[in-house]
């Protein structure tokens, strides 16, 4: 175990090197400026954008400025925002909170709705309840978030008025008053996101199960008169796990990352928020880290995804 | 009506034999604009009515939090550094500048005592010096007074390059220096008539001394007060999260009496624009949404919801259909649009008049813009003060075809004109935007009657809009024959605005194109006109040499303008706000309530 560990973490340096190289030149040769505002401003002489452009080393050849960020990102210096002049880990943890209580609380969602849903379906195939929860499924998965995101303000804020449509970060209430702000405000942003994650969950769920269900060794343990919550649950669930398991541990890093377009939808203050708006303002540096940060996550998930198969499956041995 | 005879008129006013609106109404009947005649008085000495303080409550909060939606956040805090107007609103919650600018584009003051004028001494007359007198009594949020020597210091920050300053340009030409504790003189090395740039509105806002004084130059990323402002406004800083949100209470010492009405102040950003206007229009969740962008239809059809209204502040922002005078298709010195050539097909005036014929102006204000983009004949539409009478526009495919034949371009097999082998063929480009494309496709049917082919071509927003040396689609490369956009008005004074109709502003691949004379068209007598504007001191002759510069370049078709565009808000309904298109929408937060 600890031999693998090892190994697969120095794989993974020379793979992330590789990702911030792409990124970083994606970035470069993107077009536009992040002083392009100051240019289309008359009031602003021509001057204030150059000095600034040589200010934050934006002249320098493209190779170089690499070197700099890498080296500046190795003593754990991740620069500053050409936008806000902030450090940019100081915005990333601002955002973080938000990000990790919204996407958070979907996936938990999601996975709530499509275990059970999954596996109750999977164990009456072809059943009223399995047609049904399939078609939602369905519908589920294919309706966009920002479409459903669009559809419950139109239904929930704007016909009946029940709900507000703009997430703020810091509501100014206390106690109860608070939790139930909270509870009000995030309702809509989870249940999109997380029905959304949960619709294409079950079917996950259902198809794997349904594999594992059919298998001699189930045959044999209902056989054996072991009652059925006891052959799904222990028998059927654990061993059908495993691509669930993948694929939640994939998606776990977008709990940090965030979801771009239904925190624009909700203006909810989120690292997903954050990236478009770096992205739409050329703000080099808080792009590279939101992203780096992301591809560091999903490597790390990948890994402990892998680590998991050995928990859930001890044939899987890792020598 | 000669000079003399003017300054008779307002000798009587001023000696109270001629009321002020009898002599507005003669100069009206002279056909002067009634800003114009007001402004003549106020140069004068007479004192202009002081703006309606239309302020309701009696006492110092009590209003309850006040919410607005910005859909794009504030990032920063510090005025000088600001690169939008989203920076500027977030920073002027907390700091003000000496002398703000109503919606007509007259100044009333903030920070200082009086507005300087000839008669009480704050103007010279050489226009080269002005002397501000500050308000006594005024305090940081931080308990300090506000002196000459925050001012003072407000110029050496912002002039010095190394602050870089987004509001150098404001600073670096004047000198400043302090007179007394409450008095200081801004210095002029040519007469200035337009000399309420520096300390003014949006690039006005004044930072602490005692705050900012260890942060000046290099550093001046550093200072903590960056982050966390302290100034002098009616709202203290709470909390500011970029991009996101920022917040403020009340500042309990402001020092304008029963002001401000409302305990907190919640700004808060991101989203798109016309959901911001839904949370004031339809569902009244916030009490104001800034600059909406959003076609009519929309804010008509939201504006139903009965919970708010939209709000137009008048501004200068005219967009326009530039013609280029230089060849874009032929390479001198590696750059295309060189001075050193001409523009084969544009440089013939009845082709430059007929494409003025073909822009259907209220087609474009009726089915794109509505109420937020108004049919013009001018480049210059606001202050009144400033605007031409002598231009007409009109939409007339008879006619153009008209010109066009007798000067020569008969129309071919395919149904466009040629001339000695040239046909008239332009392309024509624009940011990506949906009512950019709808008006380039009224343009190029138009122009197909009259036997002119238009190539229409889009380029993306950020990169039409960027100063990317090396992209060729940027707004002022211009590659190509024809392109459109807007121009922004930031100041109630046409100066900065129209150096782009100046010899010298000409964008070419010396200067990076960082000239702002895009369309490359140069008149002797612009230059003239535009110099003598520079320092004449007169307001008057001033504004006729402006609006002088206008008419040539609308009469030569340098550019064709389209419709000029009010500042769109959304205000809830029972809040009051006053908010001038000549500075941040906060200008006048101090004045805002909410009606019980």
């Amino acid at each position: 175990m600890g031999p693998y560990l090892l190994r697969r973490l120095v794989i993974a340096i020379p793979s992330l090197l590789g990702i911030s190289v792409v990124l970083f030149a994606v970035l470069a040769l993107a077009p536009g400026d992040p002083f392009g505002e100051l240019a289309t401003n008359p009031a602003i002489p021509p001057e204030v954008r150059m000095a600034l452009r040589v200010k934050f080393g934006l002249d320098d050849p493209v190779p170089l400025r690499y070197l700099h960020w890498l080296s500046a990102m190795l003593h754990g210096d991740w620069g500053f925002s050409f936008a806000s002049r902030i450090n940019v880990d100081t915005l990333i943890l601002q955002r973080l909170p938000a990000t990790l209580f919204v996407i958070g609380s979907a996936q938990l969602l999601a996975l709530v709705v499509a275990l059970p849903v999954g596996v109750y379906a999977a164990t009456r195939p072809y059943s009223v309840f399995d047609q049904i929860a399939n078609t939602l499924a369905f519908v589920g998965f294919s309706l966009p978030t920002f479409f459903t995101g669009l559809l419950l303000i139109l239904v929930f804020s704007i016909q009946l008025d029940w709900l507000p449509f703009v997430y703020r970060a810091d509501i100014d209430a206390t106690g109860w008053h608070w939790y139930w702000e909270q509870f009000r405000q995030s309702i809509m942003p989870i249940t999109v996101l997380g029905l959304f994650q949960g619709a294409s969950l079950t079917r996950y769920v259902r198809s794997a199960v349904l594999d594992v269900i059919r298998l001699d060794y189930v045959t044999t343990a209902r056989a054996k008169g072991l009652g059925e919550r006891t052959v799904v649950i222990k028998h059927v669930v654990r061993n059908a796990m495993i691509p669930v398991v993948t694929l939640v541990a994939l998606q776990l890093p977008a709990v940090f990352g965030g979801a771009i377009v239904t925190e624009q939808i909700f203006r909810i203050p989120g690292i997903g928020a954050l990236l478009i708006s770096a992205i739409l303002s050329n703000d080099t540096p808080v792009v590279m880290a939101v992203t780096f940060v992301f591809a560091c996550l999903v490597v790390l998930f990948n890994l402990l995804a892998d680590v998991m198969y050995g928990w859930l499956d001890p044939r899987i041995s890792f020598g | 009506m000669d000079e003399q005879a003017l300054r008779g008129l307002i000798a009587k006013v001023k000696g109270g034999k001629l009321s002020r609106r009898d002599f507005v109404n003669r100069m009206i009947a002279l056909g002067l604009t009634a800003p114009l005649a007001v402004q003549m008085l106020s140069y004068s000495g007479v004192a202009r009515a002081q703006m309606k303080a239309d302020y309701k409550p009696t006492k110092r909060g009590g209003g309850g939090p006040l919410k607005v939606l910005w859909w794009q956040g504030a990032t920063l805090l510090n005025p000088h550094f600001a690169i939008g107007t989203k920076d500027q609103d977030g920073s002027r919650i907390f700091y003000e500048p000496l002398a703000s600018w109503d919606p007509d584009g007259y100044m009333f003051p903030v920070l200082a005592a009086e507005i300087p004028d000839l008669e009480n001494g704050g103007l010279s007359k050489d226009g080269k010096s002005v002397t501000w007198k500050l308000k006594p009594g005024v305090q940081w949020h931080d308990g300090k007074p506000f002196t000459a020597d925050d001012v003072v210091f407000n110029w050496q920050y912002a002039s010095d390059p190394a602050t870089a300053a987004t509001t150098i340009g404001s600073y670096k030409d004047i000198k400043v220096e302090k007179v007394d504790d409450l008095t200081v003189r801004v210095l002029f090395a040519n007469p200035t008539p337009f000399w309420a740039d520096a300390f003014v509105g949006v690039r006005g806002m004044m930072v602490p001394k005692h705050l900012f004084a260890d942060y000046s130059g290099a550093k001046s990323r550093d200072a903590p007060a960056n982050l966390k402002p302290v100034g002098t406004g009616p709202y203290k800083f709470v909390d500011f999260k970029p991009g996101d949100v920022v917040r403020g209470e009340i500042n309990t010492s402001y020092h304008v009496e029963n002001r401000p009405y409302f305990d907190s102040v919640e700004m808060k950003g991101g989203g798109d624009a016309v959901s911001a206007a839904r949370a004031v229009l339809q569902t009244g969740e916030y009490d104001y949404a800034w600059n909406l962008q959003v076609e009519d239809e929309i804010l008509l059809r939201l504006e139903k919801g009965g919970k708010g209204t939209t709000y137009m502040s008048v501004t200068g922002n005219i967009e326009h259909i530039g013609l280029n005078s230089t060849d874009p298709w032929t390479e001198v010195d590696g750059e295309r649009s060189s001075m050193k050539t001409k523009h084969p097909l544009l440089t013939d005036k009845a082709v430059r008049r007929a494409l003025g014929l073909l822009v259907d102006r209220q087609a474009v204000q009726d089915h794109i813009y509505g109420r937020t983009g108004i049919a013009t004949a001018n480049f210059v539409n606001n202050p009144q003060r400033f605007v031409s009478k002598n231009m007409k526009w009109e939409f007339n495919i008879d006619k153009a075809n008209q010109i066009l034949e007798e000067a020569g371009w008969k129309k071919g097999p395919d149904g466009i004109r040629a001339k000695d082998g040239k046909p008239l063929k332009f392309v024509y480009q624009t940011s990506i935007n949906t009512p950019r494309q709808k008006n380039q496709a009224i343009v190029k049917q138009a122009c197909q009657k009259a036997g002119i082919d238009m190539e229409l071509k889009s380029v993306t927003a950020s990169v039409f809009f960027s100063s990317d040396v090396a992209n060729p689609d940027t707004y002022p490369h211009f590659y190509c024959d024809i392109e459109m956009y807007t121009t922004t008005m930031a100041q109630p004074d046409p100066a900065q605005f129209l150096n782009q109709f100046v010899s010298w502003e000409v964008a070419t691949k010396e200067n990076k194109w960082q000239g702002r004379n895009i369309t490359r068209w140069v008149n002797e007598e612009a230059d003239k006109a535009y110099k003598a504007a520079d320092t004449e001191l007169d307001p008057i002759k001033r504004a006729a040499l402006y609006i002088k510069v206008n008419d040539l370049a609308c009469g030569d078709q340098a550019v064709i303008p389209v419709v000029y565009r009010p500042r769109v808000s959304a205000i809830g309904s029972k809040l009051r706000a006053q908010v001038s298109g000549w500075d941040s929408d906060f200008g006048n937060l101090k004045d805002w309530y909410k009606d019980a």
